[in-house]
C-alpha cells in the first residue's frame, strides 16, 4: 500500500527535506544482498551445495537485516514543524522499533510508541509551554498569556450565575425533578445519551442555528465532546488507509482524531488568502483526482464549517456545490459545525442541514458533529453530538459511543441548563454581542500595528497576517517569528503551518479567552514584537 | 449507496450474543412490583445498587460540592473549561488512595501513573490500541466477560484466545493451560503480547490466589509479554480469602531479593485496570482509569483519553467524595456486609431450589450457578435450551456460560445487587417452582406458565419435589 505525506500541492512550502540517507542506505543494502547472495552459494562448495549455501546466505541475510534496522533507527530525526506524523502504524515504522528510554524487550504498540513521543506541531508545543509558565494578572504577570486555545471565557459569569441560581443542593440542577436522587444517574444509562438530553440538544441547535432547520433526536448520537465524535465517524465513514479531503488551513486537532486510531489520511486541499481562504471546487477536484492517481481511497471531505482557522462562513453557494461535488464522486461530507452559535459578523451562518431541506439529496452522506465547548464554554464538561440521516451509521456510531459517552450528572446538568430557554437565549445573544466587541477591537488594534487579519464572521480568533514580518518568507521564517511571540513577548499564538496552511506567515490568535480589559496589555506584547521584527530589517 | 467502512457494516461486535439478547428481552418487558408484577426480572446486570444511600447521605450532608462551591466561593469557572487530558489532580489523589484504601493499604499508587478514562471499557480498549498491533493476540482466562469480546476487539483488530479453565479446580488457571493457550495462538499464527485476566473474576465472582498471582507473573516474563489485571471489582471482595491485587505481589516479590532483578523487568509491563461503576455502584458516572508503571504506555494513554475524557464536573464531585476519608472508610465495609448478606440470600434461595453455585464465589456482585443437572443434556444447545425458558418461562435474565466462553455447559452468571430483597426473593421463588415443574413434568419444555403456579403447587408435585431437592442438596453437600 503506497502512502505519501507530502502535500498534493507542487507549489508547497518548503518543509525539511526527509533525510535521503536512510532510503539509500536501505537499497545499498538490498542491492548488495542481491549480488552476495548468490556469489555466497558459488562459492561455498563444502558440506553439500545446498547447506553450504543456505546456511552461511541465512546467516548474511540476517546480519543485513540486522544492520538495516539499526541504520533506520538512528536515521530519521523528527522534523520539527511537521505535523504529519512521520509514521502510520500500518507501513513499515522501523524508525520506532526502541521506546524511548526504555530497555525492555517487551514492546509496545507501534501506536503507543508514536502517540507517546512528545508533540512536534507547534500547536501542541505551545499549549505546553503555557502550562509551564501561565500568566496570571497577580501571581505570573510576566507568564504567558494563552492565545493559542480557542477557549471562550467571555460568558462564564453568566453560566455561572445560572448554575448558583438552580444548584442549590442539587446534583442536576432541576427544581421540579422528583429524581433527584442518585437511583437516577448512578445506574448504566444508555451509551449514545439520555433521551432528555437529545431533545434538548436539538432544541438548542435550533436556537443557534437561528431557528432556521429542525434536528430530530432520533438522529443524534452523544458523545464526550466532539473529538470522539469525528474519531466515530472516522472509524464509521472509512477504513484504515483511506483518506478525507480536507480544505487548509485546519484545526490541527484534526489529525490526532482522524489519523491515529482509525488511520485515515487526510488531504490538504489548499485554499489562498486571495479568497480570503474560502474553498475553492477546483481545488477540491484536483486534490481528489491526485489522490485517485496515487491510488489512495478518499472516503469523504471534512469541512468545518465555521472555519477554523480563519472564521470564515461557507456560503450556501459553496454547500450546494459541495453535496454536488460528494453526489458526484459518491464520497460523505462530515460538517464540524462547533462555532456555529459564535458569530458577530455580517454574514449570517446557514448550516448544512439547513441546505438539505432545500434540494434533492441523498441526506446519507451528510454527517454534522456539534458540541458545547465552542458555544456554551462547557469544554470540561464533555458534550458533543454526531448528527447524521445515516441510519446504518447512526448504528454503528452507537455501538461505538460506549467508549465516548457522557458522565450522567453532566448530562442531567446541561439538559435542564438547554431547556431553560430564556437563559440561552439571554446567553447566545451576550455570547455574540461580548465576541464581537472583543474581536473588532482586537483587529482594529492588530491593523494599527501593520497587521491585517483575514475576514471572519465567526469563532473565537482572528487570523492574522504577519507575512511582513518574516524572514525569509517561508515556514523557516515563521517558526523563528513564533518563538519570538513566546520569547519576547511571550503569547502564544498558533502558526498556519501547524494549521497546514500554504502560505507562511499567517497566525491563528484566540481573543476569547482574555477580557476586552486585557486587549490593550496584548496587543502592547505584540507591539513589542512587531517593533524588534522591524527594527532588524 | 455509499459505501461505508467494513468496522460500520461487519458484525464482529459480538452484540449477537445471548448476553445482550437476554437483556434486549428484557428491556421489551421489565418487571416491576407494580406495574408489571410479571415481568422479567434483571439478573443479567452486574450493577451494585446495594449502598445508594450512603452516597445520597453523603451527598445531603455536602450541598456545596453539586454546586461548584468550595469553601463558599465558586469554582464554577475553573472546570467549565478544564479539559486537561491529564486529569483533575485533586481527583486523581483522591482516587488513587481510595484504590490504596481497598487494598488494605498494602500498596500505595502514585497518581501520575493514572490515566482517567470514560469508563473501564474505554480504559480496556485503550490498553489494547497501546499494547498490541491489529491482528495480535491477548490471552484471557475463561469463563470472561461477554463484552471483551466488543472492547478489546472490535476497533484495535485484537485477537482473543481462550485460556481453557474447568470446574474441577474451581475454573482457575493452570500452567498448562496457560501454556496449551499459547500454543494455540502459536497453531493460528497469532503474536500474543500478554494476559488479561480480571480480579476478582467476572463472572466467577472470586479472587485469585497469591500463587496464581506469581504463575501469571513468572509465565509473562519467561514469554516477554504484558499482563494486564482488571481489578474493577476489587471493593465488593465480601469474604475469605480477601483481595490480593498484582501490584501486592509485584511489591513483595520486589522485596524478595531472590526475585527483585527479575520483578524490575516486569514491572512497565503489569497494568491495572480500575472503575467506580462496581465498586461505587456509579456506572453512569463513567469513571476508569489506566494505572501503569511503564511511561510510553501512560503517556500514549493520556493522549488517547482524549477520545474519552471524565467530565470535569464528575471530577470535582467525585475528589471530594473520594477525600472524605471517614466516608470512604465507611463505605467500604458497609458495603461488603451488604454484599456478603445478599449473596448469601441468593445462595440459600438457589439451594432451596436445589441449585448449587461456585463455592470459592467471595467477591463480585453475582454467583457463577451450576445448573448442569437441570440440562437435558450435556451439551450447549440444552445450555440454550434452558436458558430460554428461564428467560421466556420462568422470567429471569440470567447469563449462560456459553456467551462468557465457558468450556462446559450448564455454568449461569446469576446477579445479586442489582435489585431489592424483595425482587430477589420473588426470583428464588420462581425459580423454584421452575425447577420443581420441570421435575414433575420429565422434562424441560413445559407449555404452562410456571409463574402462575409459583404460589402453590399439587401434593403428588411438592412430593416429586422434595424428594428431588433432596438428592440434590445431600449432593450439593458432597461439594462443599
Amino acid at each position: 500500500m503506497t502512502q505519501t505525506r507530502k502535500p498534493s500541492d507542487p507549489k508547497h512550502r518548503t518543509r525539511e527535506p526527509k533525510t535521503p540517507s536512510s532510503s539509500s542506505s536501505s537499497s545499498f543494502s538490498t542491492s548488495g544482498m542481491k549480488l552476495i547472495v548468490p556469489l555466497q552459494g558459488v562459492v561455498q562448495g563444502r558440506g553439500g551445495l545446498f547447506l553450504g549455501t543456505l546456511i552461511p546466505c541465512a546467516l548474511f541475510y540476517f546480519l543485513q537485516l540486522y544492520l538495516k534496522r539499526r541504520r533506520s533507527g538512528f536515521n530519521n530525526p523528527p522534523s520539527p514543524s511537521s505535523t504529519s506524523s512521520p509514521t502510520l502504524p500500518r507501513t513499515s515504522s522501523r524508525s520506532n522499533l526502541s521506546t524511548r528510554g526504555s530497555i525492555s524487550r517487551v514492546r509496545v504498540s507501534k501506536l503507543a510508541t508514536l502517540v507517546a513521543k512528545p508533540d512536534d506541531s507547534l500547536y501542541y508545543l505551545g499549549l505546553e509551554k503555557v502550562s509551564q509558565d501561565p500568566y496570571d494578572a497577580s501571581e505570573n504577570p510576566n507568564g504567558i498569556i494563552q492565545l493559542g486555545l480557542s477557549d471562550n471565557k467571555l460568558c462564564l459569569d453568566l453560566i455561572g450565575k445560572w448554575v448558583s441560581r438552580n444548584l442549590e443542593g442539587s446534583l442536576m440542577g432541576s427544581s421540579d425533578d422528583v429524581t433527584l436522587s442518585i437511583n437516577g444517574i448512578a445506574p448504566y444509562q444508555p451509551h449514545d445519551g439520555l433521551g432528555e438530553l437529545k431533545m434538548a440538544l436539538s432544541d438548542f441547535m435550533q436556537q443557534v442555528m437561528g431557528e432556521s432547520v429542525k434536528f430530530d433526536p432520533s438522529n443524534m448520537i452523544l458523545t464526550s465532546g466532539a473529538t470522539p465524535a469525528i474519531e466515530i465517524l472516522s472509524f464509521c465513514l472509512a477504513d484504515h488507509g483511506n483518506a478525507f479531503l480536507v480544505p487548509t488551513p485546519y484545526y490541527p486537532g484534526f489529525v490526532r482524531d482522524v489519523r491515529w486510531r482509525p488511520g485515515v489520511d487526510l488531504i490538504p486541499v489548499h485554499c489562498r488568502s486571495t479568497d480570503n481562504f474560502n474553498l475553492n471546487i477546483t481545488a477540491l477536484e484536483q486534490a481528489y483526482s491526485q489522490a485517485r492517481k496515487r491510488g489512495v481511497k478518499v472516503r469523504g471531505i471534512l469541512i468545518s464549517n465555521p472555519s477554523n482557522p480563519v472564521g470564515n462562513i461557507l456560503t450556501p453557494d459553496v454547500l450546494f456545490s459541495l453535496l454536488d461535488f460528494a453526489e458526484e464522486k459518491n464520497i460523505h461530507i462530515i460538517a464540524d459545525e462547533v462555532f456555529a452559535g459564535s458569530t458577530y459578523g455580517s454574514d449570517k451562518f446557514v448550516s448544512i442541514a439547513e441546505i438539505l431541506d432545500s434540494e434533492y439529496v441523498d441526506k446519507s452522506r451528510v454527517h454534522i458533529v456539534y458540541g458545547l465547548s465552542k458555544d456554551l464554554s462547557l469544554a470540561g464538561f464533555r458534550v458533543g453530538v454526531i448528527y447524521s440521516f445515516n441510519h446504518t451509521v447512526l448504528a454503528a456510531a452507537k455501538k461505538l459511543s460506549r467508549f465516548s459517552s457522557i458522565s450522567a450528572p453532566t448530562q442531567r446538568l446541561v439538559a435542564s441548563m438547554l431547556s431553560d430557554k430564556r437563559f440561552i437565549q439571554e446567553y447566545l445573544e451576550t455570547n455574540r454581542y461580548r465576541i464581537q466587541q472583543v474581536h473588532d477591537k482586537f483587529v482594529d488594534c492588530l491593523s494599527k500595528l501593520g497587521i491585517k487579519c483575514a475576514k471572519s464572521s465567526a469563532g473565537m480568533f482572528c487570523w492574522a497576517d504577519m507575512s511582513g514580518l518574516i524572514r525569509p518568507y517561508s515556514e523557516k521564517g515563521e517558526l523563528e517569528l513564533w518563538e519570538k511571540f513566546m520569547s519576547v513577548s511571550k503569547i502564544n499564538i498558533t502558526p498556519g503551518s501547524a494549521c497546514h496552511c500554504i502560505e507562511p506567515g499567517w497566525f491563528r490568535i484566540c481573543f476569547t479567552s482574555i477580557s476586552f480589559e486585557d486587549i490593550p496589555l496584548v496587543i502592547e506584547r505584540i507591539r513589542r514584537v512587531v517593533e524588534s521584527c522591524k527594527s532588524s530589517s | 449507496m455509499k459505501l461505508l467502512s467494513t468496522k460500520a457494516t461487519c458484525n464482529t461486535h459480538g452484540q449477537d450474543s445471548s448476553y445482550f439478547l437476554g437483556w434486549e428481552e428484557y428491556e421489551k418487558n421489565p418487571y416491576d412490583e407494580i406495574v408489571n408484577p410479571k415481568g422479567i426480572i434483571q439478573m443479567g446486570l452486574a450493577e451494585n445498587q446495594l449502598s445508594f444511600d450512603l452516597l445520597e447521605s453523603w451527598l445531603a450532608k455536602n450541598p456545596d460540592v453539586p454546586g461548584f462551591k468550595r469553601d463558599n466561593k465558586s469554582i464554577f469557572r475553573e472546570l467549565a473549561l478544564f479539559q486537561d487530558y491529564h486529569g483533575l489532580p485533586s481527583f486523581k489523589k483522591a482516587l488513587v488512595d481510595f484504590m490504596a484504601e481497598i487494598r488494605g493499604n498494602k500498596v500505595a499508587f502514585d497518581p501520575n501513573h493514572i490515566v482517567l478514562t470514560a469508563g473501564a471499557t474505554s480504559a480496556n480498549e485503550t490498553l489494547m490500541f497501546c499494547l498490541a498491533e491489529p491482528g495480535e493476540a491477548f490471552l484471557l482466562p475463561t469463563p470472561y466477560y461477554p463484552g471483551f469480546d466488543r472492547d478489546l476487539k472490535w476497533r484495535t483488530g485484537v485477537e482473543i484466545v481462550p485460556i481453557q479453565c474447568n470446574s474441577s479446580n474451581n475454573f482457575q488457571i493452570t500452567k498448562s493451560a496457560l501454556h496449551q493457550a499459547h500454543e494455540q495462538a502459536k497453531k493460528q499464527n497469532l503474536r500474543v503480547k500478554g494476559v488479561l485476566v480480571t480480579n476478582p473474576s467476572n463472572p466467577l465472582g472470586t479472587t485469585m490466589s497469591r500463587g496464581k498471582l506469581d504463575l501469571l507473573l513468572d509465565f509473562i516474563k519467561d514469554k516477554d509479554m504484558h499482563l494486564i489485571s482488571d481489578e474493577i471489582y476489587s471493593g465488593t471482595v465480601f469474604s475469605s480469602p480477601g483481595f490480593v491485587s498484582v501490584m501486592e505481589v509485584l511489591k513483595e516479590r520486589t522485596h524478595n531479593l531472590k526475585d527483585s532483578d527479575d520483578t524490575a523487568q516486569i514491572r512497565d509491563r503489569v497494568h491495572v485496570v480500575y472503575s467506580l461503576s462496581k465498586d461505587l455502584g456509579l456506572p453512569g458516572f463513567r469513571v476508569g482509569a489506566i494505572y501503569s508503571e511503564n511511561d510510553t504506555v501512560v503517556a500514549a494513554a493520556t493522549k488517547m483519553s482524549s477520545f474519552g475524557l471524565v467530565s470535569s464536573q464528575t471530577q470535582y464531585l467525585l475528589s471530594a467524595m473520594l477525600g472524605d476519608k471517614k466516608f470512604t472508610k465507611n463505605y467500604i465495609s458497609e458495603n461488603q456486609k451488604r454484599l456478603k448478606r445478599r449473596q448469601r440470600m441468593l445462595v440459600s434461595g438457589l439451594r432451596k431450589a436445589g441449585i448449587g453455585c461456585l463455592k470459592t464465589n467471595n467477591a463480585g456482585l453475582f454467583c457463577w450457578v451450576d445448573m448442569r443437572h437441570l440440562l437435558r443434556s450435556n451439551t450447549f444447545e440444552a445450555e440454550m435450551e434452558l436458558w430460554k425458558k428461564i428467560l421466556y418461562k420462568v422470567g429471569l435474565n440470567i447469563s449462560p456460560g456459553s456467551s462468557c466462553h465457558c468450556t462446559e455447559p450448564g455454568w449461569f452468571r446469576v446477579c445479586f445487587a442489582n435489585m431489592s430483597e424483595d425482587t430477589l426473593n420473588l426470583a428464588m421463588k420462581r425459580l423454584k417452582a421452575f425447577v420443581g415443574d420441570s421435575r414433575v413434568e420429565g422434562s424441560c419444555s413445559s407449555s404452562s406458565s410456571i409463574r402462575a403456579q409459583s404460589s402453590g403447587s399439587g401434593t403428588s408435585a411438592r412430593k416429586s419435589l422434595s424428594k428431588w431437592v433432596f438428592r440434590l442438596s445431600s449432593r450439593e453437600q458432597e461439594e462443599r
